[in-house]
């Protein structure tokens, strides 16, 4: 099923996140996606994350598509201005890709090639405006296109961010903009994902809450200091680092190291179960633990 | 305001190289609130270049370094002098050496590298505030640029890079602009603004030469 009459019908939507690689070599990620296009709605192709040079989001989504998965083209404005803008939403509907996300993008200074010229000739809110437009047949001049495409455009929240009422509002422009999916930064507080959820209740937009697997106490804490509107609750880190301690014991009896691996499990499944509720559905991102996403969902009850 | 700093003296060197008879070029506005072409920097940098075997064969304080008929007008002055060197040292910004540039023919060189339009916070320390984008929006904003002092150029609100400290997470020592933006507006009981979906910009980008004449602008 696509994802627009996945959002609209009664299931509990999954969507999942591959990255292209830094070169060419694509069997990791088609692997990846061939293991969990079966199990979600649909699989998001970052674009350029964090700024670190990369093959492109758009050959990769209509690449996944031969392994049968459902692409989630994800677009940044760092890097492209208008003209580019447009032709690739373009592009990515004539190549078979029906779903944008439409994000900001990281800022080049913290990539890997921190004297990038930033782009940005376009905001994310003015993106999903434009695509908008082109789904309805015209460009951003107000120019008739010969065939236009119906792309389904999504965007992304941060319910941890502070102040909620200035990321509310953004909310709305987005969704007056033309999203017709949210998809939320990593959810770690269930209480404040609720109270977020509560405030764009009118905008009556399905939601799918994000999903980042905690691999380490490290990684909990690197998260804590750097990504912005993002908390890992000091319980979720002991349980991480108690794990940890575990791997090392069992490493150095010659033991099998796998109990991070079940304790992150456990915490996304945990969290899943705890936002059902909440949300239409989940977003995980499995940072290179693809191969963990089944077991996540079997943790979850879905 | 339009913030300069100066290149490495040994870069300025490079550029001299060959050229032995330099004449010095300040300006009594930007460059010399910067502390990078006023008489003070004038003075240091002809020692510098004595002792790099430089003869200085004179210098001025260009009154200001981007008007071009008045820099005509004080080179002329200095006739002698800019006759009798073999190239311009101008201590000012971009705009400055280009004017000094057309002003002259010997050959010119710039001493300083050109940064942002800025003011002055205290001695010696500058904000960029304002990138001349041609379509001010201040009046939305609360009188905080954010084409200018958030990071990304946002229109329609903040990005996800707002750290829990109210920072920018391209630099951590900046205000998010967007936060500083709200907080005003709030303040001033004017948040409603900022839920008006703003536009894309109409750009002005290089190379395009724009010049305003008192008939208007021409492009």
């Amino acid at each position: 099923m696509s994802l627009r009459p996945a959002l609209a019908s009664d299931t509990f939507v999954v969507t999942a996140e591959v990255g292209p690689p830094k070169g060419t070599d694509l069997q990791h990620v088609l692997e990846e996606a061939k293991l969990l296009a079966p199990l979600v709605q649909g699989i998001n192709v970052t674009d350029i994350q964090a700024a670190a040079m990369r093959l492109g989001s758009l050959a990769t989504c209509h690449l996944i598509k031969d392994v049968g998965a459902e692409p989630v083209l994800q677009m940044v404005c760092r890097d492209r201005n208008r003209l580019a803008l447009q032709s690739d939403l373009l592009s990515a509907w004539v190549l078979g890709v029906e779903n944008v996300l439409c994000l900001t993008g990281d800022h080049p200074k913290l990539g890997d090639h921190v004297g990038a010229k930033p782009v940005y000739d376009l905001d994310s809110v003015q993106l999903l405006s434009v695509a908008k437009g082109l789904n309805e047949g015209h460009d951003l001049m107000g120019s008739e296109l010969e065939g236009k495409p119906d792309l389904c455009l999504g965007a992304v929240v941060t319910p941890g961010a502070n102040p909620v009422e200035m990321q509310v509002m953004k909310t709305e422009k987005k969704v007056a903009a033309g999203a017709e999916f949210l998809q939320t930064q990593a959810v770690y507080d269930v209480g404040q994902f609720a109270e977020f959820t509560s405030q764009i209740g009118h905008l009556k937009v399905p939601v799918l809450a994000g999903i980042v697997l905690l691999k380490s106490a490290g990684m909990a804490r690197y998260m804590n200091a750097n990504v912005a509107g993002v908390t890992v609750p000091d319980d979720l880190i002991a349980e991480m680092a108690e794990a940890g301690e575990k791997d090392k014991a069992a490493k150095a009896e010659g033991k099998k190291a796998d109990f991070k691996v079940k304790t992150s499990v456990e915490i996304a499944g945990r969290l899943i179960r705890d936002l059902k509720s909440l949300c239409r559905g989940v977003h995980i991102m499995p940072l290179g633990w693809g191969h963990h996403v089944p077991a996540v969902l079997k943790a979850a009850g879905l | 305001m339009i913030i300069s700093r100066p290149k490495p003296f040994e870069e300025i060197l490079e550029m001299l190289e060959g050229q032995d008879k330099v004449f010095l070029v300040g300006c009594s506005d930007c460059a010399t609130v910067c502390q990078v072409g006023g008489e003070e920097q004038l003075t240091e940098m002809a020692g510098k270049l004595s002792e790099q075997g430089k003869t200085v064969t004179g210098s001025v304080v260009a009154e200001p370094g981007c008007h071009l008929l008045q820099l005509k007008r004080q080179l002329r002055e200095h006739k002698g002098e800019v006759e009798a060197a073999e190239a311009l040292l101008v201590m000012s910004c971009g705009n400055g050496a280009q004017t000094a540039a057309d002003a002259t023919d010997k050959p010119v060189h710039v001493a300083n590298d050109t940064l942002f339009i800025g003011r002055v916070e205290r001695f010696g320390q500058f904000r960029e505030m304002c990138s001349a984008c041609a379509e001010c929006i201040l009046e939305l904003t609360g009188y905080i640029c954010p084409v200018t002092r958030c990071a990304k150029g946002l229109l329609n609100g903040p990005c996800g890079g707002t750290t829990a400290e109210g920072k920018c997470e391209v630099n951590p020592e900046t205000d998010c602009a967007w936060l500083l933006i709200y907080e005003r507006l709030k303040g001033q009981g004017k948040l409603e603004g900022l839920k008006q979906y703003r536009p894309p910009k109409e750009n002005h980008p290089h190379p395009e030469e724009r010049v305003l004449s008192k008939e208007g602008e021409k492009e």
